[in-house]
């Protein structure tokens, strides 16, 4: 296979495409712009036969797509920050309904104040709303997971929203070289969406009814125990991908040199690659440090990353978002994986990257030497002292 | 008006495609509303709804009132997910298979729906959009809406020592779905169940955005008398407080004329609860005159004399 | 239905329920006056007034909540409201 030299926004797009969605429809947000210009290019040029519906808003963006999946219709869609948090009240419904609609969620601040830039507090607001939240390290996982996505929503024993989770900027709007997926390996792989149930006069269901108190608990309990179905499905899904491409993008965690290592950075999405590099250095220096990436954080999972840390002594776990008068989210969900197991290692939490502050190997030096150091819930990393200290 | 011509087509008469079995309130102008609708278009419609009585009352799991492809997302968006399903019909290659029907309250239509409504409006969906008009957010417990009259006591614009009730006119919801330049613009009573079947028929006939208004009376929120819901709205239609007419392409070109001589608005406003205060206080005439002077505004303006 | 694909709905299942119980007042169709104008069919909310033959109607007590708009709008005087006996 070869790689061309593209942004990241227009690989997803690209691929995007080849999954032949019969309706797009989003509402212009930046970051998320050279993805929805892309497609709408696709389309006004013939490449991509799709109906592309420009709505005023990206609560109609994702009620379209809605309506056009309970019609039977493959769908997509992306947004970000404001747009997302608009649109979270139709995201409930879209999985509540069981509809297998694929977004982008470019992550980015949320306001206020405003703020365009990456963190990704933006997808952790919807992390319980019943969609499948899959993290992107590079360009290329984040292109090859929307290929993968489709194929997980539309699993029959699945049946639920995807959301690709790519940071804003870092990932978007930087070149990298990526094998792009020609047609041929697209439909190969992505088999026509045949829904059990749509909109047709020939078989008149109705859809959205009112659930009162003697059902309502039981539609949370189909999602939670098909979230639980999907982790299988997300795995084969992967291992496909791999069988065909000969690529592995995939799987519910990637780990890097974890099997030795004595303490493990735990994080989600572009800043893989910046741990990475750390990781290389202090290695030669001898120390025995690794990585866990959480690829899928709906479903997440719990024994996965138990397997693979369990032997571990120290984890610092890096995350670009906060619950507001808690602390760290991810910190919290990697400390339950170890409650009442035999032995629970130190895990400590960092909060960082917020709004787009940067992230550099320094940085990165810094939270394993606070790790290695002391013991606490969690902290804010690179904090500028001369906004904060002054009297 | 004879009593001829308000007898409907056998064809109309035929379709129950809004089963028996709701939990509307007795005497449901809306109820009635909708199933007039889905007769004249019959079964070959998939329908929208948005989030409010019709919803409550025809969908309540397992059960449903609909014999036609259904679905209800929010309450804002009935506008577009009418959308997307016409998008997809078309990218399915469906076109054929069913017209969309897109519905919802005053309060889902011309407040929280809004938006939505003007994005399917402008971007020329072909779908018919209903909007089921009884003045007030019935189904949280009769509070006031755009759609709401003058004067009208509910629970959220309540008479009081300063207070006559709601403030405001009603939205000029017609005027604004036509100002999209939309080709079918049209308002109904359901008191005149064969021109909701004419409107109806003749705009499903039209490619494009349509936009339907139906009168629909709510007896519990309007404190009327269940048994009256019809004589209600068509005191509404008479007075000229509910002109009934039709656009198309921006011109007006069809009006029902008011009965001449002309019946006063008070006919309307003392059988119904919502508007008791004008009739209890000394000072009332006077709001009762403004009440009046809307009616008369609305017959010079849509020619309904 | 299928509660774990999004709380779907067969067509038509409201039949299953009897909203005939809520009746206070239930309109009797005398079928002597009538002139087959329809309109208690066409009117009627719950969709239950069905016609027999040609200037005869009869309404099914199994849904008819008694709201009385057949009674007020029958252009014979054919139908009568009496108070439901329970």
């Amino acid at each position: 296979m070869s790689t061309t030299f593209i942004e990241g926004s227009i690989a997803v797009a690209k691929t995007v495409g080849v999954c032949r969605p019969h309706v797009i429809s989003a509402y212009p947000i930046t970051p998320q712009t050279h993805i929805v210009e892309h497609l709408s290019e696709l389309v006004a040029n013939g490449e991509l036969k799709t109906e592309y519906v420009n709505v005023e808003s990206e609560h109609s963006a994702a009620s379209v797509v809605l309506g056009a999946s309970a019609t039977g219709a493959r769908t997509y869609t992306a947004t970000t920050s404001q747009g997302f948090l608009l649109m979270i009240e139709v995201l409930y419904n879209i999985a509540g309904m069981r509809l297998p609609v694929v977004m982008t969620c470019v992550n980015r601040a949320v306001s206020a104040p405003i703020n365009i830039w990456n963190d990704q507090q933006d997808s952790m607001t919807a992390r319980d709303s019943g969609w499948i939240q899959l993290y992107a390290e590079d360009n290329q996982e984040a292109s090859d997971m929307h290929l993968q996505a489709f194929k997980i929503a539309e699993n029959k024993d699945v049946m639920l929203p995807v959301m690709v989770c790519m940071d804003g900027f870092v990932l978007t709007h930087s070149f990298e070289p990526i094998e792009l997926i020609s047609q041929e390996n697209a439909d190969k792989f992505l088999p026509p969406f045949k829904p059990q149930y749509y909109l047709t006069p020939k078989n008149p269901l109705s859809m959205g009814t009112m659930v009162g108190p003697e059902a309502y608990m039981e539609t949370r309990y189909f999602i939670e125990k098909t979230m639980r179905t999907t982790l299988q499905v997300i795995g084969d899904v992967a291992a496909d991908f791999h069988n065909q491409f000969g690529r592995f993008q995939g799987g519910l965690i990637d780990t890097y040199k974890v099997e030795d290592a004595s303490l493990v950075l735990v994080a989600m999405g572009s800043i893989i690659g910046t741990l990475k590099d750390v990781v290389d250095e202090l290695r030669t220096k001898g120390q025995k440090i690794g990585i866990l990436k959480v690829r899928s954080y709906r479903p997440f999972p719990k024994d996965e990353i138990y397997r693979a840390l369990n032997h571990v002594k120290e984890i610092a776990v890096l995350e670009k978002a906060i619950s507001l008068g808690y602390g760290g989210i991810l910190v919290n969900e990697i400390k339950s994986v170890f409650y009442g197991k035999p032995k629970t290692p130190k895990i400590n939490g960092f909060i960082l990257g917020l709004g787009g502050r940067d992230i550099t190997v320094d940085t990165i030096h810094h939270v394993i030497k606070d790790t290695v150091k002391a013991t606490f819930e969690e902290k804010f990393i690179g904090l500028n002292e001369s906004l904060i200290g002054g009297k | 008006m004879t009593t001829s011509t308000l007898i409907a087509s056998k064809e109309q008469s035929c379709q129950t495609l809004l089963a028996s079995g709701h939990t509307a309130c007795t005497g449901c102008g809306e109820a009635l509303a909708a199933k007039l609708v889905l007769g004249a278009a019959g079964p070959n419609v998939i329908v929208t709804d948005a989030t409010g009585c019709l919803e409550v009352f025809t969908t309540r799991f397992p059960q449903s009132s609909w014999e036609v492809p259904f679905i209800h997302s929010l309450f804002e968006n009935s506008a577009a997910v009418a959308s997307g399903i016409e998008a997809a019909l078309k990218a399915l290659g469906r076109q054929n298979e069913a017209k969309v029907i897109a519905q919802g309250g005053d309060g889902g239509t011309a407040d929280i729906g809004l938006q939505a409504l003007s994005g399917m409006l402008e971007r020329g969906h072909n779908i018919l959009y209903v909007c089921y008009d009884n003045e007030a957010y019935m189904n949280t417990g009769v509070q006031r809406s755009g759609l709401t009259p003058f004067d009208c006591m509910t629970t959220t614009s309540p008479y009081g020592e300063f207070s006559w009730g709601n403030k405001h006119n009603k939205k000029d919801m017609p005027g604004i779905a036509a100002a999209h330049n939309i080709p079918y613009v049209a308002t109904a009573s359901v008191s005149f169940p064969k021109d909701i079947e004419n409107k109806v028929k003749k705009a499903l006939s039209i490619s494009g955005p349509k936009y339907l208004q139906i009168h629909s009376p709510c007896p519990l929120g309007w404190k009327s008398n269940p048994q009256l819901t019809i004589k209600v709205a068509k005191l509404a239609v008479q007075t000229g407080l509910y002109p009934i007419f039709e656009m198309e392409n921006g011109k007006i070109t069809k009006v029902r004329k008011v009965t001449i001589p002309r019946t006063p608005v008070e006919e309307y406003l003392k059988i119904q609860g919502r508007f008791a205060h004008l009739f209890r206080s000394p000072n009332g005439k006077e709001e009762i005159q403004k009440i009046q002077a809307i009616a008369d505004r609305n017959i010079e303006k849509y020619g309904l004399a | 239905m299928r509660l774990d694909l999004g709380a779907i709905a067969k067509a038509g299942t409201s039949k299953a329920n009897q909203t005939g119980g809520w009746r206070n007042f239930k309109p009797i169709f005398h079928q002597e006056k009538c002139v087959g104008c329809g309109l208690c069919k066409i009117y009627c909310p719950e969709g239950c007034v069905t016609m027999v033959e040609k200037k005869k109607y009869t309404v099914d007590y199994t849904y008819c909540k008694g709201c009385g708009i057949c009674a007020e709008e029958c252009s014979s005087g054919d139908i009568e409201m009496v108070v439901e006996e329970k």
